[in-house]
């Protein structure tokens, strides 16, 4: 299959202006809980899900909205489950947490790292059901410290599973830095599973549907489970109405909440000596300025708008496929929000 | 008397227990930004991130408790326990008695818990009862800011592992986070006396396993815990316009349970009813049906739980975990 970069494109666009009008709802108080939006992984997940077929699974984290739209679920099915209305995808039962799709053998977990043996499973049930058919994980570097994501990738290894590890790896495990939680580099780490990676950045997605097509290929051969690692940015953080996000949008109100009591802190008698408390205070302030001046969050960086910039120059059909996308969502936002059925 | 939310009343107890104990040392997942406050005054020596990765970090702090810390470990969220549950029933419940009573491993694991914020069935459990299923483990449920510096100080002074749950609604802090997210547009059935109240000055701890005695009533004994204890004391001011007078026992702690607090209740008002955030079966509810027939107390007995997994849709979330309305139906039900 090649690649086709105005159906690339339309998938990205598709999913962007989808969380978008999802963003908007939720602000509005329409979406309960808390809303982890897939902006800026878009290209990853697109480089990955359009070169799945009929009999592959997908075995999705607590971001998983792209997918699933990219995969072919109803755009308006999605919307109303978030909505928690009755005639949404999971009957407003799960959520965006948990997005259910047995037609396209795609399921959620809100529970970090969960996705390793459920692609082992899905890798399993294909090879002995399904041959030719695989299973990919999505998952964040957050997840590559969770032990069941690391036996999983050492199981699959070690029976050949049709599976494709997917790390989306945007810096964070929610407000923490990943760096100084982890040890070692994260592909060396999967390649001593026996598991041939490959690193690319998740925010070109010729590079990750090129990495993507050899490991596919090389699971529906038969040859057994690939990593792939692709760096990318979340441009809302990890989740809307994040704290530090916040601290950022609305500078003078909220930084003077969250410093004060950090202030008092450091003279309150009893505790660590000065210098400590200095450190401390230095921990705290550098989490939230290079949380808020994440450079990485350079509009060149969005994958989206990159994508767009490497079409072939044809702007009538550039419109056209815009306006047909925007299109899409509108009337999918129309109709969720109408009446309910009877 | 002070006044702090219930969030800040377990940090301020902890910061109090930090100051005088230097082997109290905190981590877990986010927590130099959640505890900042008291990263600052004690240092990163004492209060640090940990990798997404609970079996590690949980069963680390068990360990590193039998070896002569204090660590108070922080889960995200009580439902995440399900990823490092060995450390917990296989392995800090067993030191105890495996040693023949001469080691123990007195660690905290503090996690906010249950819901009513719209967050799904994967991240709005209580799960205390499961916890407390197993020997070995202590669980508190506070219900009000007093109640949670108190019970925190006694978590971090008992001699085994104690598991500490704080209920998102109760807290400010973790439903600005998880529930609004800053927005206005969201509203939520926040139980006033529970979120914000009056504290010590310097805090004493609470006896684990005492059960407090919210309101008098000669008709019902209502028996829960946490944000239920606040739907119950709101339902028997319902019910005593309807002249039925309902008392509201708050265990506290579910595990030791308060046996003679409740069968003294119920030996005085002849009717239970269990009112439990947590699932129904195999759990809370049917263990203190348990405990009266045990003790030979006749009565008349029912139950508000969660029966099943709790939806995401806000309507069928507020049905599915236990309301006033529900409670009040409950009782008169036992009154007929």
């Amino acid at each position: 299959m090649p690649m086709d970069l105005w159906a690339l494109y339309g998938s990205t666009l598709k999913s962007r202006l989808f969380e978008e009008a999802v963003a908007r709802l939720w602000y509005d108080g329409l979406i309960s809980g808390e809303m982890h939006l897939g902006t800026g992984e878009e290209a990853i997940i697109a480089g990955v899900v359009t070169q799945l077929r009929e009999g592959d699974a997908m075995a999705l984290d607590h971001r998983g909205t792209a997918a699933m739209l990219m995969r072919g679920v109803e755009p308006v099915l999605i919307l109303r489950e978030l909505l928690g209305r009755p005639d949404g995808l999971c009957g407003g039962m799960g959520g965006h947490m948990h997005l259910f799709s047995r037609k396209h053998l795609a399921a959620s977990s809100g529970i970090v790292g969960a996705e390793g043996p459920a692609a082992a499973g899905y890798g399993l049930s294909a090879q002995y059901l399904r041959p030719g058919a695989i299973a990919v994980a999505f998952f964040g570097d957050g997840a590559m410290n969770q032990g069941m994501l690391m036996e999983s990738m050492n199981l699959a290894s070690a029976w050949k599973l049709p599976v494709l590890f997917v790390c989306k790896d945007d810096g964070w495990a929610i407000t923490t830095e990943s760096v100084k939680v982890t040890g070692g580099d994260l592909v060396e780490r999967v390649r001593a599973f026996g598991i041939p990676t490959a690193d690319v950045d998740g925010c070109e997605v010729f590079e990750v549907w090129e990495a993507a097509r050899s490991a596919i290929e090389r699971a529906r051969g038969g040859q057994g489970p690939s990593f792939l690692h692709a760096r990318c940015i979340h441009l809302e953080g990890h989740f809307l109405g994040f704290p530090l996000a916040q601290g950022m949008s609305d500078t003078i109100r909220e930084m003077p909440r969250t410093v004060l009591p950090l202030a008092q802190s450091v003279l309150t008698p009893g505790g660590a000596a000065l210098r400590e408390r200095v450190t401390g205070m230095k921990t705290f302030l550098g989490t939230v300025r290079s949380a808020l001046n994440d450079p990485r969050r350079d509009p060149e960086n969005d994958p989206v708008r990159r994508l767009r910039k490497a079409l072939p120059s044809d702007p009538e059909r550039l419109r056209g496929l815009e306006e047909q996308v925007e299109k899409e969502i509108s009337r999918a936002l129309e109709s969720a929000l109408g009446e309910m059925p009877s | 008397m002070r006044t702090l939310s219930f969030t800040q009343a377990v940090d301020d107890s902890l910061a109090q227990a930090m100051a005088e104990d230097p082997r109290i040392i905190l981590f877990g997942e986010d927590i130099e930004l959640l505890r900042g406050k008291l990263l600052v005054r004690f240092g990163p020596q004492r209060v640090r991130n940990t990798p997404i990765s609970e079996s590690a970090f949980l069963g680390a702090g068990v360990s590193a408790a039998m070896s002569g810390l204090r660590p108070v470990v922080e889960l995200g969220m009580v439902d995440f326990v399900g990823v490092c549950m060995d450390a917990l029933f296989n392995q800090a419940a067993k030191v105890e008695a495996f040693s023949g009573g001469k080691w123990t491993a007195p660690v905290v694991v503090r996690a906010p818990c249950g819901g009513g914020y719209g967050d799904g069935g994967q991240h709005e459990q209580c799960l205390w009862g499961w916890l407390a299923h197993v020997p070995g483990l202590v669980v508190l449920v506070p219900s009000t800011p007093a109640d949670a510096g108190g019970l925190m100080l006694a978590a971090l002074q008992h001699d085994g592992p104690v598991i500490f749950l704080e209920h998102k609604l109760l807290s400010e802090s973790w439903l600005e986070s998880l529930g609004s997210g800053g927005r206005h547009t969201v509203k939520f059935d926040v139980p006033d006396e529970g979120t914000r109240g009056a504290v010590p000055e310097k805090w004493e701890p609470l006896p684990i396993g005492q059960a407090a005695l919210r309101r008098e009533g000669g008709d019902v004994t209502i028996a829960t815990v946490g944000v239920g204890v606040h739907r119950a004391l709101e339902a028997a001011k319902a019910l005593e316009e309807e002249g039925t007078s309902a008392g509201v026992l708050d265990l506290r702690s579910v595990a030791p349970l308060d046996r003679s607090a409740v069968c003294k209740a119920v030996a005085g008002t002849g009717r239970l009813l269990v009112v439990d955030e947590d699932y129904e079966g195999f759990g809370l509810s049917g263990e203190l049906a348990a405990v009266v027939a045990e003790a030979g107390i006749g009565c008349q007995y029912a139950r508000v739980c969660t029966s099943t997994t709790v939806p995401y849709a806000r309507h069928l979330e507020d049905q599915c975990l236990p309301n006033t309305k529900r409670i009040c139906a409950a009782v008169r039900q036992l009154m007929q």
